[in-house]
C-alpha cells in the first residue's frame, strides 16, 4: 500500500532521462551545406536558385495546398530541427501552423528573432495593407497587408536578393558563390519577364475575378483588373447573394476570366460560368502546383499560356 | 520647427501653381479660397507624415534587421515602404514632441504587448440528464440549461530570445483558473524544450487539450471518470520534451514531467514531497501526404486524497488517425481517435482497478460542416465495479474560422441503470489572435 515518491527520486530519473536523451546525436551541417526549411514551396525555388549545391531545400506546404491551412504536423518537426535557416513569407501566411511548429522543434537557430530565422516580406512590394480600423467582419484579413506578394517576378528578385545577402552571411566564404548565382537568376528572370509581358501585352486592362485575394501582384505587375473574389470575404465560403451580385456584375461588365487556385472547390465558379458564359482557369499560385512546374520560372510559363488561352478565347 | 518646415515644403510646392493660378485669376476672393485650401492640404500632409511616423516605427521594432544591401542585382527602384523607412525611424522620431504615455498606450508600446485573445464558449443542454447522486456528489451534476460556460483568455508572447511564455486565464461562472500558465525554453542545448510553470499534463490527448479545440462539447465518460474531468491532469510544475531518433521516419517524441501533485479529484498533495509525475512517448508516420496515425501511451503517478500513503498510477493507450486531403484541405478530413485508460488507486478497504476508453470519429463533409460520433464506456475510479456507458452524434457548423457552433445529442447509460438523454448545443466564437495549438 505505501509506495512512496519523492521529488528526489523523480528530479533525478528526469535528469537521468535528460542525459541520455543529449547523448542522442543531434545532426550537424553535412558538409558546410546550409539546411533550410522553407514554408512554401515558391520560397524553396528562389532558396535553390541562389544557393545551388551549397545548400539543402525542403519546403513544408506543397504547391497545391492552401497555404493558410497547413497541418502542422510532426513529421515537420523532423526537418525543423535540422534546419540551419527556416525561410517565410510572413505576414501572418502561416500563423495558424507554423509557430507551434517553431516552438516544439527544439532548434534554437530557427526561433524568431534568431538568426536562422527569415522572413522574407520585408524585401517585398506589399499591396492591401488595410487603413483605418481593422475588424474581423472584413474576414480573414491581413492586418501587414497580403501576403500572395511571391506572384510577382519583381517581389522574387528581391527576395532571392535578400536569401542571396542572408547565405552569404551565414556562409561568408561562399559570397561570390551566392553573388554570382543571384546575378545569373537576376538575368534569366529579366529575359523571361520580357516574353511573359509580351506575352500579357495585348491584354492589359482586362477585367477577372478570383477566388480569393491570391492575385493582387500578379494582376498589378500584367496589368489585370480585378473585379470582384467569389469569396464575399476573404476566408469566408461563397454565399448565394454575393454569388448573385457578381453575376449581375460580370454580365454587366463583361467578365469572362474566373481565376481559381487549384485547393478551392469548383462548384461556385462553374456556377457562375455556367450563368456568364466566363471562362474558369484553374491556375496554381504556387511552384509544385502541377507536376511540370518545377520552379519559380515554370510557374509563370504555366500559368501564362493558361490565361493567355483564356482570355484569347473570351475575345 | 517641423510644422513650420513642413508648412515651407507645403507652400513651395504649391507655388507655382498658385503663381499661375494668380496670373490668370487675381481676385481676392479666389485667394482666401486657395489659402483655406492650402490649410487643408498642410493639415493632409501633416496627417501623412504621422502615419508614416508610426509605422516606421513599428517596423523598427518588428523588422529589425534589415539585409544590408551588399549589393543590388538590377538598378531597379527599391521596395517602396520598409527598409527605408526602417531605417529613418530613428531620425525622425520624436520630431513632433508627444506627452510621454505612461499607460503605455503609445504604438511602440503596444508593438510589445502579448498576443491577446477570448474564446467564448456558450452551452446550453436540455433533455433529461438522470446523473446518479453518487456522481453528483462528486461534483458531476448535470449541465444547467444555458450557460457561459467558460471565457478563455490567452495572453501569448516571446520573453526573450530564451523563453515564450503562454497564458490561459479560464474565467468560469464560479471563478477564474488560471487553465495554464508557463514559460517554454525554446533553446536549450541537445534539442531539448522544456516548459515549466502551471500546464495540462502530457498523459494521453484529451487531458492536453483545451475545450475549444475538441471535436465534442464535452470531455469523454473516462476522462471524466478517471482523468479529473474538465480540468483534468493540469499542475504546476515543470516538463522536459525531445525528439528521439527513430528509423523509417517515425517520429519519436518523449515527454517527462514532475509536479507538485495537486490535479482536480485525481491527486492530492499533502506534503510538499507528495510529487506527481507524467510521461508520455508518442510515435507519428505519414503514411501518405494525406493520411497518418499518431501513437501514443502515456504514464502519470500520485498521491490521492487519501492522503500521502495512497498512490493513485494512471495508464493510457492513445491512437489518432488523421486524413485530410491536401488539394481540399479546408473541405475535408477525417480524424479518428481512441484513447483507453488504465487506473489504479490505493484505498481502504480494496485497491480499485478501473478501465475505460472512447472511441471517436469526425468528418467534415465540406467547407462548413462536420458531423461526428463517439462511443464512450468507464468504470469509475473509486468503484470500479460500477461501469458507465456513453454514445454521442455530433453536427457541427462552421459561419467562418472564428465561430462555430455545435450540437450533440448524448446518450449516457449509468452504472445505477439510469439512463440519460441529453441535446447539448454550444457557440463558439474566438476574438483576437489565438495562437495555434499543437497538432
Amino acid at each position: 500500500m505505501t509506495r512512496p515518491i519523492t521529488y528526489s527520486r523523480w528530479m533525478a530519473g528526469l535528469l537521468a532521462l535528460a542525459l541520455v536523451a543529449a547523448a542522442c546525436p543531434q545532426r550537424m551541417r553535412a558538409a558546410g551545406k546550409i539546411k533550410i526549411v522553407t514554408t512554401t514551396s515558391d520560397l524553396a525555388s528562389l532558396a535553390q536558385e541562389v544557393g545551388g549545391d551549397r545548400v539543402e531545400v525542403d519546403s513544408i506546404a506543397r504547391g497545391y495546398q492552401d497555404p493558410h491551412f497547413v497541418e502542422a504536423k510532426p513529421s515537420f518537426l523532423l526537418k525543423l530541427r535540422q534546419a540551419d535557416l527556416l525561410i517565410t513569407v510572413g505576414l501572418e501566411l502561416e500563423i495558424g501552423w507554423l509557430p507551434p511548429l517553431i516552438t516544439q522543434s527544439g532548434n534554437p537557430r530557427i526561433q524568431p528573432n534568431s538568426g536562422g530565422y527569415f522572413d522574407t516580406s520585408q524585401f517585398a512590394e506589399i499591396l492591401e495593407k488595410p487603413t483605418g480600423v481593422v475588424t474581423r467582419a472584413m474576414g480573414d484579413v491581413h492586418a501587414s497587408g497580403n501576403p500572395h506578394y511571391w506572384l510577382d517576378p519583381e517581389n522574387a528578385r528581391r527576395v532571392a536578393q535578400g536569401i542571396a545577402n542572408k547565405l552569404a552571411e551565414m556562409n561568408p566564404g561562399d559570397t561570390a558563390y551566392f553573388h554570382s548565382r543571384l546575378a545569373d537568376f537576376s538575368k534569366r528572370l529579366t529575359d523571361a519577364e520580357k516574353a511573359w509581358d509580351a506575352e500579357m501585352q495585348p491584354f492589359h486592362g482586362r477585367k477577372v475575378i478570383t477566388y480569393h485575394r491570391s492575385w493582387p501582384n500578379f494582376l498589378k505587375h500584367f496589368d489585370l483588373v480585378s473585379a470582384g473574389e467569389i469569396e464575399p470575404r476573404p476566408g469566408i465560403p461563397p454565399t448565394p447573394s454575393h454569388t448573385l451580385e457578381l453575376i449581375n456584375m460580370m454580365k454587366r461588365d463583361n467578365v469572362k476570366i474566373i481565376l481559381v487556385e487549384p485547393y478551392f472547390d469548383l462548384k461556385t465558379p462553374d456556377a457562375i460560368a455556367r450563368e456568364t458564359g466566363a471562362q474558369v482557369v484553374v491556375m496554381p499560385p504556387s511552384v509544385g502546383g502541377e507536376k511540370e512546374i518545377t520552379d519559380y520560372f515554370k510557374l509563370f510559363d504555366y500559368d501564362l499560356a493558361l490565361l493567355t488561352k483564356a482570355l484569347k478565347a473570351a475575345q | 520647427m517641423k510644422r513650420i518646415t513642413l508648412l515651407c515644403l507645403a507652400c513651395m510646392l504649391a507655388f507655382p501653381w498658385v503663381a499661375g493660378a494668380q496670373a490668370q485669376k487675381p481676385a481676392k476672393d479666389d485667394r482666401d479660397e486657395r489659402l483655406k485650401d492650402f490649410e487643408e492640404r498642410i493639415s493632409v500632409l501633416e496627417a501623412e507624415v504621422q502615419a508614416l511616423r508610426a509605422a516606421a516605427a513599428t517596423q523598427t521594432v518588428q523588422a529589425p534587421a534589415v539585409a544590408p544591401a551588399a549589393f543590388d542585382v538590377a538598378a531597379r527602384p527599391a521596395p517602396a515602404a520598409n527598409p527605408p523607412l526602417a531605417q529613418q525611424a530613428p531620425e525622425t522620431g520624436g520630431a513632433q514632441p508627444q506627452p510621454p504615455a505612461y499607460g503605455g498606450a503609445s504604438s511602440m508600446a503596444k508593438v510589445l504587448n502579448p498576443d491577446i485573445s477570448v474564446i467564448g464558449d456558450f452551452l446550453g443542454a436540455t433533455g433529461t440528464s438522470n446523473v446518479p447522486p453518487a456522481l453528483q456528489a462528486a461534483g458531476r451534476g448535470p449541465l444547467p440549461v444555458l450557460a457561459l460556460h467558460e471565457s478563455e483568455v490567452g495572453l501569448q508572447a516571446i520573453v526573450d530570445p530564451y523563453a515564450r511564455a503562454d497564458f490561459f486565464l479560464s474565467f468560469g461562472e464560479s471563478g477564474v483558473n488560471v487553465e495554464e500558465g508557463y514559460l517554454t525554453f525554446t533553446s536549450l542545448p541537445a534539442g531539448f524544450v522544456a516548459k515549466v510553470g502551471k500546464m495540462r499534463s502530457a498523459f494521453g490527448k484529451v487531458n492536453t487539450l483545451h475545450n475549444h479545440v475538441l471535436p465534442w462539447t464535452d470531455r469523454p465518460l473516462v476522462t471524466q471518470s478517471l482523468v479529473g474531468g474538465e480540468d483534468g491532469i493540469d499542475d504546476a510544475g515543470l516538463s522536459v520534451t525531445r525528439i528521439l531518433p527513430a528509423p523509417g521516419g517515425i517520429f519519436l517524441e518523449g515527454t517527462a514531467q514532475v509536479f507538485r501533485g495537486d490535479s482536480a479529484d485525481v491527486f492530492t498533495s499533502s506534503q510538499r514531497s507528495d510529487a506527481s509525475v507524467a510521461g508520455h512517448l508518442r510515435g507519428y508516420k505519414d503514411l501518405n501526404e494525406s493520411t497518418n496515425v499518431d501513437l501514443g501511451v502515456s504514464y502519470a503517478r500520485g498521491h490521492n486524497d487519501l492522503g500521502s500513503a495512497f498512490l493513485t498510477d494512471l495508464y493510457g493507450v492513445d491512437a489518432t488517425l488523421h486524413w485530410t486531403p491536401l488539394r481540399r484541405t479546408i473541405y475535408h478530413n477525417f480524424v479518428g481517435r481512441a484513447e483507453f485508460v488504465w487506473s489504479r488507486r490505493d484505498q481502504l478497504p480494496a485497491q480499485q482497478r478501473a478501465f475505460g476508453f472512447y472511441t471517436s470519429g469526425d468528418y467534415r463533409i465540406n467547407r462548413r460542416w462536420t458531423v461526428g460520433g463517439r462511443f464512450d464506456r468507464s468504470g469509475r475510479a473509486r468503484t470500479a465495479n460500477l461501469t458507465d456507458d456513453g454514445f454521442s452524434a455530433l453536427l457541427t457548423y462552421w459561419p467562418s474560422e472564428f465561430s462555430q457552433i455545435r450540437g450533440q445529442y448524448r446518450f449516457t447509460k449509468y452504472a445505477e441503470g439510469r439512463n440519460a438523454n441529453e441535446l447539448l448545443f454550444q457557440f463558439q466564437f474566438s476574438l483576437g489572435a489565438h495562437g495555434a495549438h499543437p497538432f
